[in-house]
């Protein structure tokens, strides 16, 4: 008899094992500015450390909630004892007003709706439990988050069917791409529960616009099926065309009544915008009474910290420092992105135009040895080896097109991002020169003999140092 | 088109509506010493409220882990990017120490092998989703928590079999008992894959004996299948001599690693009975298998622990002063405290399990049933809680097989309020006593006490759960 679950066994965390090496690559060999300034720069890891600061003197200024304290009172033990899966009130309050003043105050979010979890991973996780059954399908843009594929589909079997989004159109949701997803799923069998979107998108680090989302809630309310946005990118939007939550569009088409209202949640976390990955902060907004209880319920099985909640109530009631902080968060935010992309630029290389996240997507397909995805792999490995620099692949984003990569520019500092920069253009300078291109077939086999030897070495090694971080 | 799934349509929290009855008569109307004395007392919460003096002092004496320093500097950065799900190394070498230290060192843990969760709540849950398929069984011996068959089912479609224990022997597990569930799962075409015993037991407040491990242990070679320990309340027993972890009963019987039960023990652990921090949400999984160490690492990304707690608990914990002090204070407390509630109820002609662990004792109330019924349990159930105003946990919400038997905390509570508790109880019984002295008034009124009982049972099942989600 098989003693452990399938699901403990099969354990397939990415049939992309590249996206793997390159991890593993960095954690043998990190660059440290005075200890390694040879090693590999991490640029896979989707971190804001840029307003770190302005948290870490709000701390220093206010020193009572992390000591448990209010009024000068101790409230370890109430803090100590509280595990309502409700969540700490005064938490859910600062959330839904911090949530509400990201999207400029457009929009209003009733704490009652909202479910605490710890991160945002255990959020989409729960709502695959309430939205659907084990078999059953949801239906994903790409390129999209990696960590999906575990996070919506591991314990709870629900299937993932792309919807093939393409850089003719600046890999823009049509209406066209959704009705073949739906039409692929009914030929796989797959009941359709619902569409799940990151707004802002990652890895694109683009907004979605106010068509792609009325596009989006038509499709959803013909077929009668649930949409998902995960808003955990919102406070990270930097420039035009601003941030448009799916509650915004809701409202603006009257739909607080109507049936599909039911079937729109949200997902958010503290993870990006506030940069506290650590803390385990995620919730799911929804205006179905049912999935709100179900969730809540389900929370039990990662509950937030009341230590925790308590820090970051008192943080996020502070108004004076939100709004300091969101504003200040965002110009940093859109400075790196520019620093980056003008440097991309002076190297020739072009990123898709983004106004959020904590990455570019950089468009490396003029580098290519040819339109494949072999030849995506042979690149990559050449910039986490000879460039030193993590990036992602878009072949793990489940990207259609070869030549995408994600390069994440929030998680180092601005020398380093220099560095890195530096690094590029003088790889680009070389492979030009060289004749790297698609043109120069020599050097192809062995290089590609050498590239078998390191997937298949990798298969075999345990995926244990998983890449987490979004 | 069902628009939801099964398990947010179909969402059965207890059939025992009873048991959720007294949370929310409790929830509106909580007894509090000086604003409202004639309220509800809390005895159904499982909470070790004894000794937050001796953290508090310890946070007092070291103000710097609170303001997330080390050694004078911050690290709040560090922490609050630190989420990598093999946990923090210094705190999982602090809490095998832990663990070690409450087993009296008769036991060693690798750090390599735990990990960590947020809440037992989640380490039991992810264990059953790493061990068995949707469908098949575990079997747990009865009485047991009613939260499992939550956390152990629901999400995961895994079926619980009871093992029935009885007061005949103090509900100690039987060979002849395992092998009865065994033969009811094959009769309900479910396939075994373990067995889970939570030692000591909640809800009778027992460790489990050498005996009673050994029957296991040869009962899980022979059927080739898994053992997992919920140790949650180690920290807890009275004296720390008399307990013994699966760890070290396997260990004994000279089982090590080469032999083929090893890979199939199994340990879950939280802090939230010994130290009392529910709230902080800290499980963990100890497992002999790399196999399920490794798929249950990667699960813990749904539920990690916080960062900010994994780094103040660290620091608490490697103060072995502290921890030592702890241990043994801890123990006295709550030793005394059940030494008060057992006599007080001795004194009321009520008897409890004789038990030498955890935050509440198991009682025997069967004699005050008006007939050996789970109707009579309900029916008394309500009387305490309306008339004693205590609220309390009785045994069928934990599957006991006999009615009778009730679960009462003693930990979450202040001494006084204890002894309100009990003074209550004493009256009620009396005049119980005093009324069954005159046998045909006493038909006369407890027909008209169920029939005012039953109009409360009928209104509660539409309520919304305000769940108790503690043990």
């Amino acid at each position: 008899m098989r003693h452990l679950s399938t699901k403990a066994t099969c354990n397939s965390h990415g049939q992309d094992s590249s996206y793997f090496l390159g991890w593993e690559e960095y954690e043998k060999n990190p660059y440290d500015e005075v200890q390694n300034p040879k090693g590999i720069i991490q640029m896979g890891l989707a971190e804001n450390q840029l307003s770190f600061d302005l948290l870490e003197s709000w701390l220093e200024k206010n020193p009572e909630p992390a000591g448990f304290k209010r009024d000068g009172k101790s409230i370890f033990r109430e803090l100590a004892l509280f595990q309502d899966y409700h969540g700490l009130p005064a938490f859910k309050k600062a959330l839904v007003e911090f949530m509400a003043e990201i999207r400029g105050n457009r929009v209003s979010f009733d704490p009652n709706h909202m479910v605490l979890t710890a991160g945002a991973t255990s959020a989409n996780e729960t709502l695959m439990f309430c939205l659907a059954e084990p078999g059953e399908a949801f239906l994903l843009p790409t390129p999209y988050y990696p960590g999906f594929d575990r996070d919506l589909k591991w314990r709870t079997e629900v299937e993932i069917v792309p919807i093939h989004c393409t850089s003719s159109n600046d890999f823009q949701i049509t209406e066209t791409a959704l009705e073949a997803a739906y039409h692929e799923a009914q030929q796989r069998n797959l009941r359709v529960k619902g569409v799940l979107v990151t707004n802002p998108s990652n890895p694109l680090g683009t907004t979605l616009s106010r068509s792609e989302l009325n596009l989006l809630i038509s499709f959803i309310t013909t077929k009668g099926i649930h949409l998902i946005s995960d808003e955990i990118y919102s406070g990270t939007v930097f420039s035009s065309p601003g941030f448009v939550s799916v509650m915004e569009v809701l409202k603006d088409r009257n739909c607080d009544k109507t049936e599909v209202w039911d079937r729109v949640h949200i997902v958010y976390s503290l993870s990006k915008d506030l940069g506290l990955p650590g803390f385990r902060v995620g919730a799911i907004y929804s205006n179905d009474d049912v999935v709100v209880a179900t969730a809540t319920k389900m929370s039990s099985f990662g509950l937030v910290s009341s230590q925790t909640q308590y820090l970051l109530s008192a943080l996020l009631s502070d108004k004076k420092f939100t709004k300091n902080y969101i504003s200040e968060n965002q110009k940093r935010l859109k400075k790196r992105q520019n620093m980056l992309v003008m440097g991309l630029e002076r190297a020739g290389i072009s990123c898709l135009k983004s106004n959020a996240g904590l990455f570019c997507w950089v468009n490396m397909r003029h580098l290519l040895r040819s339109d494949t995805f072999e030849a995506e792999m042979e690149l990559w490995k050449k910039i986490v080896y000879d460039v030193r620099l993590n990036i992602s692949p878009g072949s793990s984003c489940h990207c259609t097109e070869p030549g995408w990569f994600r390069v994440c520019f929030a998680n180092m500092t601005e020398e380093t991002l220099d560095l890195a920069i530096k690094r590029l253009k003088d790889f680009v300078v070389e492979h030009t020169a060289n004749g790297h291109s698609k043109s120069n077939n020599s050097s192809k086999n062995s290089k590609r003999k050498f590239l078998l030897k390191w997937v298949l070495r990798l298969s075999s090694r345990d995926r244990d140092q998983e890449p987490d971080e979004r | 088109m069902q628009m939801l799934s099964k398990k947010a349509a179909c969402d059965s929290h207890g059939q025992d509506s009873s048991y959720f009855l007294g949370w929310q008569e409790y929830e509106k109307n909580p007894y509090h010493e000086v604003q409202n004395p004639n309220g509800i007392i809390q005895m159904g919460l499982a909470e070790n409220q004894l000794s937050f003096d001796l953290a508090e002092s310890w946070l007092a004496d070291n103000p710097d882990v609170l303001g997330l320093k080390r050694d004078g500097k911050s690290v709040f950065k560090e922490l609050a990017l630190f989420q990598d799900y093999h946990g923090m190394p210094t705190f999982k070498n602090e809490l095998v120490e832990f663990m070690a230290k409450l087993r009296g060192y008769k036991v060693e843990f690798d750090p390599k092998k735990l990990v960590l969760v947020a809440g037992s709540t989640s380490a039991n849950e992810s264990l059953m989703f790493c061990l068995a398929e949707s469908g098949e069984a575990f079997l747990l011996p009865t009485p047991y928590y009613p939260g499992f068959d939550r956390d152990l089912k629901w999400r995961t479609g895994v079926e619980i079999v009871p093992i029935h224990c009885s007061s005949s022997n103090d509900f100690k597990i039987t060979g002849c008992a395992l092998e009865d569930a065994y033969e009811q799962a094959k009769k309900l075409n479910l396939n075994v894959k373990g067995v889970l015993v939570t030692n000591p037991s909640n809800p009778l407040g027992t460790t489990m004996d050498r005996d009673e491990l050994n029957l296991l242990i040869d009962f899980a070679i022979t059927k080739k299948i898994h053992i997992v320990s919920d140790e949650i309340y180690s920290g807890t027993v009275f004296d720390s001599t008399s307990f013994v972890s699966i760890i070290e009963a396997v260990t004994d019987r000279n089982i090590h690693d080469t032999h083929e039960l090893w890979k199939r023990i199994h340990m879950v652990y939280s802090l939230s009975k010994d130290l009392g921090l529910p709230g902080f949400r800290v499980g963990m999984i100890y497992s002999n298998d790399e196999t399920v160490v490794a798929a249950a690492t990667k699960m813990s990304s749904f539920g990690l622990v916080s960062s900010q707690t994994q780094f103040l608990l660290t620091n608490m914990l490697s103060d072995k002063k502290f921890t030592n002090k702890y241990i043994e204070e801890n123990r006295k407390r709550l030793k005394s405290r059940k030494e008060m509630l057992v006599s007080g109820l001795s004194g009321a002609g009520i008897e409890c399990l004789n038990s030498n662990a955890c935050l509440f004792c198991w009682v025997d109330m069967r004699h005050l049933l008006s007939s050996d019924t789970f109707e009579a349990e309900k029916e008394l159930s309500k009387r305490i809680l309306f008339e004693v105003g205590l609220n309390i946990s009785p045994g069928s919400s934990c599957h006991c097989s006999e009615p009778g038997w009730f679960r009462m905390c003693f930990a979450n509570m202040s001494q006084e309020t204890l002894k309100v508790a009990i003074t209550r109880i004493k009256d009620f019984v009396e005049s119980i006593t005093s009324s069954r002295e005159n046998c045909n008034h006493e038909l006369t009124v407890l027909d008209s006490r169920r029939r005012s009982v039953s109009k409360w049972v009928l209104p509660l099942s539409p309520y919304d759960n305000n769940e108790p989600a503690d043990r």
